[in-house]
Formats: structure tokens, C-alpha cells, sequence
């Protein structure tokens, strides 16, 4: 083997180990996960209320709590963020506005999400006087996951091939039943995955809701939205950081982490299995 | 002429939602400042922003973040060399080695990555990483490597060895990095991946038909080609995990010193905002300072994403008119 060839085939390897080091970490951290946590596991762990101190029982209201806060993200970011995609998407044509607008989208995503929980705290919590509740914390984690719609959704809607619009359009169709009847249909698997992956992701947020939604404590069920939940990634923050009991609550600990994750994950598999099906049986 | 009526209500209603994201950032803005304004006069901007000392709860207060800062920079620095190299070889891969199966199943990987919640990463770090850290590689890095060193009569090196890299806190720059490395490996790694994808098929092809291997293209074509895209990606990268709370708060152990070794413990600016915001009473100077480092931090990303613009921009005007 000459020089080159040696080069080209120690430089595959290295790439090669370099792809192996992150893959391999990855599915170590989740299967030393999945082995200290599914001990905890029960029905019990996962019906019931935290008991003595939080050093037993189990995280009910920590799964509702995060529950909620989902469900009140979407909420707030996936009718703007559809909107505003339709419009980056379907009525723009360049020009300075333009950039101005998609530097603003590209720029609020690059804030930190502990940035977005001050904003949350000052705004929400304090000055609309909604304290810190369920609904603090939907508003923050909704104007924090909005530029991942806005993505996700115009990448869809860039997909769906031009001839459609075409064909909608010459059968007299306005732009904007064009848009509602046979764009958005076409790319909804497409938006669907992006919202599924950005719920995997507002469920694992700890620094937006920890000044504007989320309890240390508290075994009652939210029920209104200015109420304050406990989310499933502050309960193992506030566990893993208190000194006195980490020992103790250190099962209670892995198996909210293994919660956690198998909720996101499984957000993430059913995703993308959508989307690896709209793939298949798409005929453009 | 209703229809078009209609249609343009419809088009002004849209403009005024995708004005929404626009708006909400200025807020952010607008709020950071405002919170923080009254400190800036109290203290001075210069004192906060250069000031050696952090500590906000003792009387006198003393409100300095540069200690804050330097340790931001400090982790991201060190999670920069860890995740740049595996992000772009993770790449490279992607879009020029792995046959098309082995593709399949790694993207997903990329996203469950980037989606991964960073507050079991840093339990990782605290429950996993830390320790190991102490009991193995600090024996290894204090023991065996100055005992093989002065064996080889290489006793000043085994000295440094010996008296730099003890570990007394597994909770430590060292340990942060790795852990918000493996948190930025997406992001460089997937937006990387885009510019390879998008360098002309022609450029390769024209590379080996004049007798380059593929590594030699790939280095010397590829990559150079891909190099706005790539630094895109980098800067991104950089600027999530400058953001990062969760693993700086858990893994990187809290001590609000200037760090000088890796392995010393260390206070990143979000780190700072959210061990101390459950405890500042509202508008207290404490409060505002804490709005302060929020707004350094939000200036620090913005100056990364708007470098990373500059990069993309160029990158485009590169492609312009070439031909895939």
C-alpha cells in the first residue's frame, strides 16, 4: 500500500472511531439509565404522589405537570409557528423585510432557554401578574419552541412540489384555499414529525419553567392554569442538587431520568416513523 | 374583486403573526435591559462586567461577573475541541462514507441527540462522570502516568503531572465540557452535513478523475468548499453551548473563582442566573444583576448567531450560479 492510500484508509478509521466515541456514549448513557432506573418503575411509582419528603412514592403529579406544560406550548407555538411558516413560505419574495424577519426567527432560536425564563419571570409571572403557573410556563416554553415550528413547517411546505399549487390554482382555486386544501394536507406528515420532535424537546426543558411554572412540591393536580405544576426535568434537578436526601432519593432520581427519557424518545421514534412513512408512500 | 379582497385580508393576517417571533424578541431584549438598568447605574458597567469578585449575598455585595464569564468561556472553549472534530468527522461520514443503510439509521441518532434533556445529562455528569473522575482519573493522571514518567527519568514532566492534574472535585470545567460537547455534537455535526451535501458533485468528480483518492478530495476539496457552511455550523454550536444551563449548573461545580485548570470548579453565567434566582428577592440589586448576566448572555449568543450569519451569507454567495 503506498503512502496515499495509507493516509486515506488511517483517516477513514479515525472518522470511523470519531462517529463509533458519540454513538456509543449515547446509547451508554441510556442503557446505564435504563439499568439504575427500571428498578423504580411500578404502577405505583408512576400513579402516585410523592410521599415523606419526597424520599418515597412515586411522580404522578410530575408526569401530569409535564403533560400540561406540553400540551400548553403547542398551544402558544403551533398555530403562529404554521402561520408564519405558510407566509415565509408561500407569499414572500425577498427583499430587506424579509431578512430582517429570518435573521429575528434564526436569532430567537439561538437564545438561551434560561434567557427565556427570565423574559418569562419578568413578563408573565410579574408584570401580567400571572404568577408562577401553568400558564407562565406554556408561554414560555411555546415563544421558546416557535422557531422550531417555523422551521420544521417551512422545510414541509418547501417540499410539496410547485405543480400543485399550479394545478390548484388554474382550476380557479384562490392562494389562500390552494394553501388550506392542498398544501398544508400534503406536508402534514412532514409538520407533524416537527411537532412531535419539538414536544420531546419542550418536555426535557428545565431552565424556562424554573422561575415560571414549576414546584418543588405539590401533590394535588393542577386544576386551572394559574396554578403551578411539578415537571418531571425539574423534580430530578431539585433531587440530584438537595443535599440532604440524595442518597435516599437517588432510586426516585434514575427512575424519573428513565420516565423522562422514554417520553422523549418515544416522541422522537414516533416522529420520525411518520415521517419514514410519508416518505414511502409519497408519489412526487 | 371580493376574492381579492379576501385573499389580501388573509396575506396582512399572516405578515402579522410572522411579525410575532420578531416582537418577542425585542421584548426579550427590551425586558433584560430594563431589569437590569438600575444595577448598571448603581454599579457601573464597567465594575460588573470587569469586576474580579462575585459575591452577591454578602454584605458589602460585590457585583463582578468576570470570574462568570471567563468560566462560560473557559467550558465552551474546551467543549469546542471536543465537539468540533467529532462533529465534523461525524459529518464527513454521513455525507461522503456511509453506505446508505448505515445513513438511515444515523440521522434519527442526530436528533434524539439534540433532543436529548440536557437535566439527565447533567445527572450523567453528577452521578457518573464525577466520580469516575476522582477515583480513576485522577490516580491515573497524579500516579501512573508521573510513576511511568520518572521511570523514564523524566521527573520535571512527571512533577507537572503529579502536582496540575490531581482532581479534588469530579464537579469541574472538565467534567461540564464533555458533557455540553455532547450536547453541540448535533448541531455541528447536522448543519455541517447540510454544506457537504450542497458542495457540486462536479468539483468531487472532477478531483478524482485527476487521479486524488477520496480522502485527498474530501480534504482538499470537499471540506474547503463546505468551509462557510462548516463554520456556520461551528458557531452555532458554540453559541448553544455557551447557552446551556442545566449541565453547567449540575456538573461544573458552582464556585464563582476565576478557573485556571480544567479540573477547577467553575460558575458559567447561566449557571449563576439559575442557582441564585429562587433566592433574590424581586428588584433587589441582586435580582437586577442576575437580569444583567442575562443580558451579557444574551448579547455573547447573539454575537455568535450574527458571526454565523456572516458565514452562511458568504457561503451562499460562494454557491451562487455553481451547478450541483
Amino acid at each position: 500500500m503506498n503512502k496515499r492510500n495509507f493516509s486515506q484508509a488511517l483517516n477513514f478509521i479515525i472518522i470511523k472511531i470519531s462517529v463509533f466515541v458519540v454513538v456509543a456514549f449515547l446509547f451508554f448513557i441510556i442503557f446505564y439509565i435504563f439499568r439504575n432506573g427500571i428498578s423504580s418503575i411500578s404502577i405505583d411509582f408512576l400513579t402516585k404522589p410523592p410521599t415523606d419528603s419526597m424520599t418515597r412514592g412515586g411522580i404522578f403529579p410530575a408526569i401530569v405537570g409535564t403533560f400540561c406544560l406540553s400540551i400548553g406550548a403547542l398551544i402558544v407555538a403551533v398555530p403562529i409557528g404554521i402561520i408564519s411558516a405558510i407566509y415565509l413560505s408561500e407569499y414572500t419574495k425577498g427583499g430587506l423585510f424579509l431578512r430582517i424577519l429570518r435573521l429575528g426567527i434564526r436569532n430567537l432560536a439561538g437564545i438561551p432557554s434560561i434567557v427565556f425564563g427570565l423574559f418569562g419571570l419578568a413578563l408573565f409571572v410579574i408584570k401580567f401578574g400571572f404568577g408562577s403557573s401553568l400558564l407562565s410556563g406554556s408561554l414560555t416554553l411555546g415563544f421558546l419552541i416557535l422557531p422550531t415550528i417555523i422551521a420544521a413547517t417551512e422545510e414541509a411546505l418547501r417540499g410539496i412540489p410547485q405543480d400543485f399549487r399550479e394545478a390548484s390554482l388554474a382550476l380557479g382555486a384562490t392562494k389562500v384555499q390552494t394553501i388550506f386544501k392542498v398544501v398544508l394536507p400534503a406536508a402534514l406528515s412532514n409538520i407533524v414529525t416537527g411537532v412531535l420532535l419539538s414536544v420531546g424537546r419542550v418536555a426535557g426543558e428545565t431552565a424556562p419553567i424554573m422561575f415560571t411554572a414549576a414546584a418543588f412540591y405539590k401533590p394535588d393536580l393542577p386544576t386551572s392554569v394559574f396554578d403551578e405544576v411539578m415537571a418531571l426535568p425539574y423534580h430530578i434537578y431539585t433531587l440530584a442538587t438537595e443535599g440532604t436526601h440524595f442518597e435516599q432519593t437517588l432510586p426516585i432520581q434514575y427512575g424519573t431520568c428513565l420516565v423522562l427519557l422514554a417520553l422523549v424518545v418515544l416522541m422522537d421514534i414516533v416522529g420520525i416513523w411518520i415521517r419514514l412513512k410519508a416518505r414511502k408512500s409519497k408519489k412526487w | 374583486m371580493g376574492f381579492s379582497l379576501k385573499e389580501k385580508i388573509y396575506k396582512n393576517i399572516f405578515l402579522i403573526v410572522t411579525t410575532f417571533s420578531l416582537v418577542i424578541l425585542f421584548l426579550i431584549a427590551i425586558f433584560l435591559f430594563a431589569e437590569a438598568l438600575p444595577l448598571f447605574k448603581n454599579v457601573g458597567l464597567v465594575d460588573f462586567l470587569f469586576g474580579k469578585m462575585w459575591y452577591p449575598t454578602m454584605s458589602p455585595a460585590s457585583f463582578g461577573i468576570l470570574p462568570l464569564i471567563l468560566a462560560s468561556f473557559y467550558v465552551s472553549f474546551l467543549s469546542a475541541i471536543i465537539s468540533i472534530p467529532l462533529g465534523i468527522a461525524f459529518a464527513v461520514y454521513l455525507s461522503e462514507l456511509a453506505p446508505k443503510g448505515i445513513k438511515e439509521v444515523l440521522k434519527p441518532l442526530i436528533e434524539l441527540i439534540s433532543g436529548f434533556p440536557s437535566v439527565v445529562l447533567g445527572f450523567f455528569g453528577m452521578v457518573v462522570i464525577a466520580p469516575w473522575m476522582t477515583n480513576k482519573l485522577s490516580p491515573f493522571f497524579t500516579e501512573t502516568i508521573p510513576n511511568f514518567l520518572s521511570s523514564l527519568h523524566l521527573s520535571y514532566l512527571s512533577n507537572f503531572f503529579a502536582n496540575n492534574l490531581y482532581i479534588d472535585v469530579g464537579l469541574n470545567i472538565a467534567n461540564a465540557s464533555i458533557m455540553l460537547a455532547f450536547i453541540t455534537i448535533p448541531t455541528i455535526a447536522s448543519l455541517s452535513e447540510d454544506a457537504l451535501y450542497l458542495v457540486p458533485r462536479t468539483y468531487k468528480e472532477a478531483s478524482l478523475s485527476l487521479g486524488a483518492t477520496k480522502w485527498e478530495t474530501i480534504k482538499k476539496i470537499v471540506l474547503p468548499a463546505a468551509s462557510s457552511g462548516i463554520a456556520t455550523a461551528v458557531m452555532l454550536g458554540v453559541s448553544r453551548a455557551m447557552g446551556e444551563t442545566m449541565v453547567v449548573l449540575m456538573t461544573c461545580g458552582g464556585a464563582s473563582m476565576i478557573p485556571i485548570r480544567p479540573f477547577d470548579p467553575a460558575r458559567p453565567l447561566p449557571a449563576a442566573i439559575a442557582a441564585e434566582m429562587g433566592e433574590a428577592p424581586y428588584h433587589s440589586l441582586h435580582y437586577e444583576a442576575l437580569f444583567g448576566i442575562a443580558a451579557v448572555l444574551f448579547i455573547l449568543t447573539l454575537i455568535f448567531n450574527i458571526l454565523s450569519d456572516i458565514a452562511r451569507a458568504q457561503g451562499e454567495k460562494k454557491m451562487k450560479g455553481k451547478s450541483v
